[in-house]
């Protein structure tokens, strides 16, 4: 089956518009029926990484693949890359800057969750190049 | 799926198809068709949000007359706290609750005490441990509702507890029985009720069989009796029994600062609400033991069917506690309790799905991304839908036409050759030929 196609761009200009993306998919989910255990994981994990992308990479693009038992996302931006990914899987590992961290962002906890959450996740990362985070989350 | 009751209903006369409603609907339930809104109502929750922005007062809240009160041998007034908030001056709440008795009621039982039942019984659950976390309040039927129809992932965080109305109700019936020897049947038990979501919360009850109450009044219907009586009292009866946590659940954060405990959050207007539900989903809170939820602005102070503006009527009930002893009901005995649990869970009713389904569900979500790409993305309300989105559902729920779209329609008349002007243009035309 064809899967539903998304592609969302995330802005890093307005922080405060970080997590619409992933709210738009959870509408979406929810509308086709989709297990609510599996639109909750889906909706941290895709959340995780777009917020990632508005503070470390300056904002990017969200691409979603919907299918009947799974949903496919790449998250992709032109930020300045991770240089040890490893290191960033971390639990505890961050970088981010101290206005970001008033907000509560910054316990390193992203990548971990993500990982938590999906059945499936990789990330591309080179340093000045971008990043490309990839996941898959089962349906039922 | 049991049935969804509604106590908002559109009055069609006064409809003159507007985007008004359509547009405010936080479950996007109305749609303007042949030029009245129609009322989806599997997706309402009867917030009364369309009623509240109504600029031509043509939705209602159904609610019962007071001559329903001729119908028992015995009536009993169960006041909202919100009722305290909506006269001037008011020095003592037994002037309100003398006032009900001389409007006619037999007696009066504070809906207050029975809340300030449901908040120890809830201080004692979330000690005892064992419920999920955060616990969402369950007080407010229509943000129930919301949760039943919007946040499936929620469903088990609600708190099952009956609501104080519904606990008052049962207590007040039963102690009345005793006192007078009537029969169940011969005994009226009133609601005086901010909102048309009580109504609902009657008739069709979540977490329970059937409710003690019989009959609903709005605060907004029997206010000028109730302030006549009111107004005549030389001394009024003391009948009040309750302290300050009871009282002050007609306000947004009420609920939650009875509980003693500081990692609450207590929102209220929908879309707050609404945002707030979307950010738990996604456990994007920290350490948090409760979520109050109002529909209204303000909480119940802002309902729709009272007087006084929700600001004043918070400032008025604020003044109003302020001698009252900090709570005067409690629970005597942990047993007490279990006749305050709901009988089942919350069930998510997916009224937003497409179909069941699931592939049919993923054609139809095909079909609505191919026909948003060819609206104008406008969101203007003419088609009768909320957003272009939204007419896109309706259009491959077959619920809508293409050409609803006044855009595409204009779109398809001029290429079967019918002026663009044939819409209106004409007559200016017209005149300036003239
Ligand atoms: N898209 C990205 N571009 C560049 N660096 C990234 C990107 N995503 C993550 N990183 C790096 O990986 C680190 C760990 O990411 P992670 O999401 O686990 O934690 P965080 O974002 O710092 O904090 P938290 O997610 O708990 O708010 C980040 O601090 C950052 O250095
Ligand atoms: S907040 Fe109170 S007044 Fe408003 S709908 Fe809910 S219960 Fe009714
Ligand atoms: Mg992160």
């Amino acid at each position: 089956m064809t899967p539903i196609t998304k592609r969302y761009e995330v802005s890093g200009d307005d922080f405060t518009h970080a997590g619409e993306a992933s709210g738009k998919v959870k509408t979406l989910l929810k509308q086709i029926g989709y297990h609510p255990d599996a639109i909750r994981r889906i909706a941290i994990a895709m959340y995780e990484g777009e917020i990632n992308m508005v503070i470390h990479a300056n904002g990017g693009f969200a691409n979603v693949d919907i299918y009947p038992d799974r949903v496919e996302i790449l998250l992709e931006d032109t930020g300045p890359g991770i240089e040890d990914v490893d290191k960033a899987m971390e639990e505890g590992y961050s970088t981010a800057p101290d206005e970001v961290r008033a907000l509560g962002f910054g316990a390193g906890m992203g990548l971990p969750n993500i990982k938590k959450y999906t059945d499936d996740m990789r990330i591309e990362s080179a340093v000045g190049v971008g990043t490309k985070v990839y996941m898959t989350i089962k349906g039922q | 799926m049991e049935e969804f009751y509604h106590s908002v209903t559109l009055d069609e006369d006064k409809c003159k198809g507007c985007t008004n409603c359509i547009k405010r609907c936080p479950t996007q339930a109305i749609r303007v068709r042949d030029g009245k809104a129609r009322i989806i109502s599997e997706r309402c929750i009867d917030c009364g949000e369309c009623i509240r922005v109504c600029p031509h007062h043509a939705k209602r809240a159904i609610y019962d007359p007071l001559t329903k009160m001729d119908d028992y041998a015995y009536t009993i007034a169960l006041p909202a706290p919100t009722l305290y908030g909506q006269f001037n001056n008011l020095s003592d709440i037994d002037y309100v609750l003398t006032g009900l008795l001389d409007m006619g009621f037999d007696s009066v039982f504070e809906v207050s005490k029975s809340a300030e039942i449901i908040s120890d019984a809830t201080r004692r659950l979330i000690r005892q441990g064992g419920l999920k976390m955060p616990v969402i309040s369950t007080a407010c039927p229509a943000m129930v509702r919301l949760i039943r129809v919007r946040f499936p992932d929620l469903c088990d965080n609600v708190l099952r507890l009956i609501s104080p109305m519904q606990a008052a109700a049962r207590q007040a019936k039963r102690e009345a029985m005793a006192r007078t020897g009537l029969k169940k049947e011969e005994i009226g038990v009133f609601f005086i009720s901010p909102c048309p979501a009580k109504v609902t919360d009657v008739r069709s009850p979540i977490g329970m069989d059937e409710s003690w109450v019989d009959g609903v009044l709005a605060i907004s219907d029997i206010y000028p009796r109730l302030l006549e009586k009111m107004n005549k009292i030389v001394t009024p009866r003391p009948v009040a029994e309750s302290g300050i946590i009871g009282v002050s659940w007609a306000n947004s954060g009420g609920e939650s600062s009875a509980l003693i405990r500081e990692q609450y959050l207590a929102a209220d207007g929908v879309e707050n609400v609404m945002a707030v539900l979307e950010q738990l989903e996604d456990a994007r809170f920290g350490e948090l033991d409760f979520i109050e939820l109002n529909a209204c602005p303000g909480g119940c102070v802002g309902g729709v069917l009272t007087v006084e503006n929700p600001y004043v009527a918070k400032a008025r009930i604020q003044k109003l506690r302020k001698y009252l002893p900090v709570s005067l009901n409690h629970i005597e005995q942990e047993d007490d309790m279990t006749e305050l649990w709901w009988n089942c869970k919350l069930e998510y009713a997916g009224v937003m799905k497409l179909s069941d389904d699931l592939n049919e569900a993923m054609d139809m979500m095909a079909g609505i991304e191919r026909i948003v790409k060819v609206l104008p993305d406008l969101d203007c309300g003419s088609c009768g839908a909320p957003s272009c989105r939204a007419l896109a559902e309706d259009i491959v729920t077959q619920k809508a036409r293409l050409n609803d779209c006044i855009f595409i329609l204009r779109e398809e008349a001029s290429s079967a050759g019918i002026p663009v002007s044939f819409y209106g243009k004409e007559e200016t035309g017209a005149k300036e030929e003239t």
